[in-house]
């Protein structure tokens, strides 16, 4: 993770997201979107705004794929730092 | 679409957990294998469940809470028939598949034996309540330890949505095109309000994952009922009311929705029982795994190996018998005395019954296999040998016999003569030889050295050693007629067929 992101924020792993706006309906700041882009399997993936974030982890509980989603938190410390 | 009141962002319970230290990240559990090898294809990094599937965020739940509670090494999950029947591809702990319905009994099983273990049974409703109602009642009737987690999304979603024991009344499914109709197809059931009915559950619960509250309401049952069954307080039973869009063909969202408006008041949410604070330690027996005690209980442990010699120049190398006749005739005698000297002998051996209801008067036969290959199948239906026992099993198994087998059959009472003639046959009046001997009951062992004779695998006289620990517990009287049996009919053959 580049260190000048600021915390917290979601994490979409493109290709592995189904695209079933569990998570877009989820948050509750509204910062997730559907991507105009299709990935390899030929979903419109989620994808961050990329400010707004909360670290709520609303879109991590409600993403039924388990590796989809990733949220670092506010305290979260990047691990080659630590 | 909506916002959540900020009080909702305080209280969110991920950070919270028992015993873990505050998350700085929310990533794919460790309760999860990191690459799903055992999945085929090439896409092993995701889960072969559909988009919106409720599944993945109960399986995510679930392996959050492992890693949290430090359980993942210790938990054994029991999976079942329905779209989770894969969850072992998931999750890194002990897995199960079993057969459909039969999770609860597998893992009441799998927890009596590894008492130390979290044990979850985790099935859908079509697994649950239709074809496992049974198993599931007993599990919870007998308090047994284990989580379950029942998936409840009103159909059957893996065979592509059929009405299941769960589905709404008037809601159509690929078996209800006009909707569920409750005087031809009952009501659906309630499975909570069910177990809720049984004495010894300690938590039962119905949760939803209709939208992020009660996600987090069913996060929080999860770790409950992992926690009980890790401090043995008992059954805990988790229903999940879970979305399958495929199967109700909706989307993600349309498919929240309708178990807002359309499950849930048939299926109230809602803690139905928790006396998991008070709940007392749920102690077995402690399971005995050690070999050598195990041969103590069963008074096996004096048992040796025998050094009984095979014959070499025996006339058959291989024995695929039918042995058959009227119940009460001895025919499961025979055939168990003939696999348990081919047992001595140091043979594979294989003995399946096949018989009626009766325990007398009906018709029975038995497979028996006696070789040096390994046996794949005990079911003999090719046999080289009959032993036929009365008219109608000489009429039926004579003609599945192979070509130069041998035919041994009770001429006692069997007026008619076999119509092969590219066997070998014995005609040996067996009962009247027991008859003679003073108890029809002992023909089975007349059978029994009729066939040492013609095949030449056994020896009488060992047989007749191991008549004791066969008929174990009998008085010597009947011991030495059986023995005199097993003589009488080697010699029979001896004496009136050149073998």
């Amino acid at each position: 993770m580049s260190e000048s992101r600021k915390y917290p924020f979601p994490e979409i792993d493109s290709d592995i997201c189904k695209g079933c706006k569990l998570c877009i309906e989820a948050c509750p700041t509204n910062v997730l979107v559907i991507s105009e882009k299709l990935n390899s399997k030929g979903f419109h993936y989620a994808e961050y705004i990329g400010e707004g974030c909360v670290g709520c982890g609303n879109c991590f509980y409600t993403c039924p794929e388990p590796s989809a989603v990733t949220v670092y938190l506010k305290d979260y410390v990047p691990e080659e730092v630590s | 679409m909506f916002l959540l009141p900020r009080r909702s962002l305080r209280r969110s319970p991920s950070f919270t957990g028992c015993n873990m230290e505050k998350k700085t990240v929310l990533r794919k559990p460790k309760g999860f294998i990191d690459v799903y090898k055992h999945k085929p294809g090439a896409e092993k990094d995701r889960t072969h469940y559909c988009p919106g599937c409720g599944h993945g965020i109960l399986h995510k739940l679930i392996a959050e809470a492992l890693e949290d509670f430090d359980l993942v090494e210790k938990t054994i999950i029991i999976s079942p028939v329905g779209c989770s029947v894969f969850a072992y591809y998931y999750f890194h702990t002990g897995n199960l598949q079993v057969a459909h319905g039969r999770a609860p009994a597998v893992a009441s099983a799998v927890s009596r034996a590894n008492p130390d273990s979290v044990v979850i049974s985790y099935q859908g409703d079509g697994d649950l309540a239709a074809i496992g109602g049974n198993n599931i009642n007993q599990a919870a009737n007998r308090g047994e330890n284990m989580a379950v987690f029942f998936v409840n999304n009103a159909i059957y979603g893996m065979t592509g949505g059929q009405m299941a024991p769960t589905t709404l009344e008037g809601q159509k499914t690929t078996t209800t095109p006009y909707g569920r109709n409750v005087k031809t197809d009952g009501y659906p059931i309630q499975v909570c309000e069910l177990i809720n009915t049984f004495t010894a559950p300690v938590y039962v619960t119905r949760t939803s994952l209709q939208d992020m509250a009660n996600i987090r309401k069913t996060r929080t049952a999860v770790r409950k009922a992992i926690m009980n069954a890790k401090e043995k307080k008992g059954f805990s039973f988790v229903e999940v009311l879970s979305m399958c869009p495929s199967g109700w063909k909706k989307d993600s969202l349309q498919s929240q929705q309708w178990i807002k408006e359309n499950m849930v008041p048939r299926f109230p949410l809602g803690v139905f029982r928790d006396v998991s604070e008070e709940a007392e330690t749920v102690e077995r027996p402690v399971p005995v795994m050690d070999t050598e005690e195990v041969k103590k209980i069963f008074g096996y442990s004096d048992f040796k190996a025998s050094t009984i010699q095979k014959n070499t120049e025996a006339n058959f190398k291989k024995i695929s018998l039918r042995v058959s006749g009227f119940g009460g005739q001895g025919i499961m005698s025979t055939g168990i005395v003939l696999a348990n000297v081919g047992m001595e002998y140091g043979y594979n051996v294989s003995w399946l019954p096949s018989y009626g209801p009766e325990m007398r008067g009906g018709t029975a036969n038995c497979s028996v296999k006696i070789q040096e290959d390994t046996i794949g199948a005990s079911e003999v239906t090719e046999p080289n040998m009959i032993i036929a026992m009365n008219q109608p099993s000489l009429e039926k198994f004579e003609k599945i016999m192979v070509p130069g087998g041998a035919l041994m059959y009770n001429s006692t009472l069997i007026d008619i003569e076999p119509t092969r003639n590219d066997v070998d046959i014995y005609k040996i009046p067996i009962t009247g030889i027991a008859d003679e001997l003073g108890d029809t009951r002992v023909q089975s062992m007349v059978g029994v050295g009729a066939f040492a004779a013609i095949t030449g695998l056994f020896d009488p006289e060992e047989i007749v050693s191991l008549i004791p620990s066969l008929f174990a517990g009998k008085p010597d009287k009947v011991l030495n007629m059986n023995e005199e049996a097993v003589r009488k009919g080697y010699d029979y053959v001896t004496e009136n067929y050149s073998v």
